[in-house]
């Protein structure tokens, strides 16, 4: 145990923030360069397979479901980010 | 067959050039044949790091446009044999590069035998560093822990692997991430993203974790690379590096905080 820390004043950790805030700005710089979707390769179909499926409830752009794996603590998370329309009057 | 290496990163300040000298001393050190080439037209910077900038009579651009052959413009270093580089053109633009021009000299150096290129990359994604690493077989990205820094590794593992000559002949560039001015305590703190952390977000193979050391100041100072310092950590790390790279197996080092005295530990900073 350090003494002189435990008297200073406790800072919060900033690295789990700079790590978070990291993880999305990839993700979105990825996406929007259209490359290193790097993720396994169903991703494509499963993608398709989704829209359909939300368009049979909403009708959404080609773009509206973005599909994603993200590593985080050697987890492996399926991220799905599905757009809907700006919700519009009297339609 | 010659191999090519970029030494890249998209942000500027993070450590290539220093990279640039210490990998391609260290090649040299191990007997390999090696040529350092400054793509940083405009803002020569190599030959001051390698110490040879009062030996620079012909640069790169020079020999792109004909005005020097490529023996002229090679610079031997001053402790190693096989090792040459090539200084950037300090008066001229960064248009006088041409991917046709850089391709000749590459295959030219090739043909003369060398074992390994290394491109050292200005900063940015323009075309100083398109032309860096669009011949590149291998690349060593070098990144900080820092957000700004991993951010435009990433974009810069993206053009590597889409804006490269391997990427369109469906070859890989093969990357290596190279974490540079690592600051253990700082990450303890969780005040610096960790190894892993970069890891994890970049998600290319770890070749090197190089600490923040004052070596590297004091070598720039004299003009050698921080490799030829056996006494710095940041040297050694560059050992480890470039045996890592020609396939040894050596554990990473000073990733984590030197043990104190009971002293430093009670009243240390
Ligand atoms: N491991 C390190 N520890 C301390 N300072 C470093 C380290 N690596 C690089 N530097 C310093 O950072 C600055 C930028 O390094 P440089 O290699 O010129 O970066 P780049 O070529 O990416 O612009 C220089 O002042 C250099 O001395
Ligand atoms: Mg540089």
């Amino acid at each position: 145990m350090d003494l002189m820390s435990f008297f200073r004043a406790k800072k919060p950790a900033t690295a789990q923030l700079a790590r978070d805030r990291l993880m999305v700005a990839v993700a979105w710089q990825r996406d929007n360069d259209g490359r290193r979707n790097a993720g396994p390769s169903y991703l494509p179909q499963l993608r398709e397979e989704l829209l359909a499926v939300v368009r049979k409830y909403v009708q959404v752009a080609d773009g509206a479901v973005q599909v994603n794996v993200q590593r985080e603590d050697g987890l492996e998370v399926l991220e799905m980010n599905i757009a809907l329309p700006d919700a519009k009057t009297g339609s | 067959m010659a191999k090519i290496i970029v030494t890249t990163s998209g942000k500027g300040g993070v450590g290539k050039t220093t990279t640039s000298a210490s990998f391609s001393t260290g090649l040299a050190q191990r007997g390999k044949k090696v040529a350092v080439i400054d793509f940083d037209v405009g803002l020569r910077n190599l030959d001051l790091i390698m110490g040879c900038e009062r030996r620079v009579v012909f640069d790169f651009v020079n020999v792109i446009q004909g005005e020097a052959n490529l023996k002229q413009a090679l610079i031997r270093d001053k402790n190693n044999d096989n090792l040459y580089i090539l200084a950037a053109s300090q008066t001229r633009d960064k248009d006088a590069l041409s991917l046709e021009g850089v391709e000749k000299v590459l295959n030219d150096l090739a043909d003369e035998g060398f074992d390994y290129i290394v491109c050292d990359s200005p900063a940015g994604i323009e075309r100083g560093a398109h032309h860096a690493m669009y011949f590149a077989d291998e690349a060593l990205v070098v990144t900080n822990p820092e957000v700004s820094s991993v951010r435009d590794s990433d974009r810069v593992i993206g053009l590597l692997s889409s804006k490269t000559r391997r990427a369109e002949r469906g070859e890989k560039v093969r990357e290596h991430l190279v974490l540079t001015r690592y600051n253990p305590a700082r990450v303890e703190k969780g005040e610096m993203l960790s190894v892993k952390d970069v890891q994890d977000i970049l998600a290319i193979p770890l070749l090197g974790v190089i600490p923040e050391s004052p070596s590297v100041l004091t070598s720039s100072n004299a003009g050698a690379p921080v490799i030829a310092d056996p006494l710095s950590d940041a040297g050694q790390a560059y050992q480890d590096l470039v045996a890592r790279f020609l396939g040894e197996e050596r554990p990473m080092r000073f990733m984590t905080v030197e043990k104190k005295g009971l002293f430093n530990k009670l009243f240390g900073g």
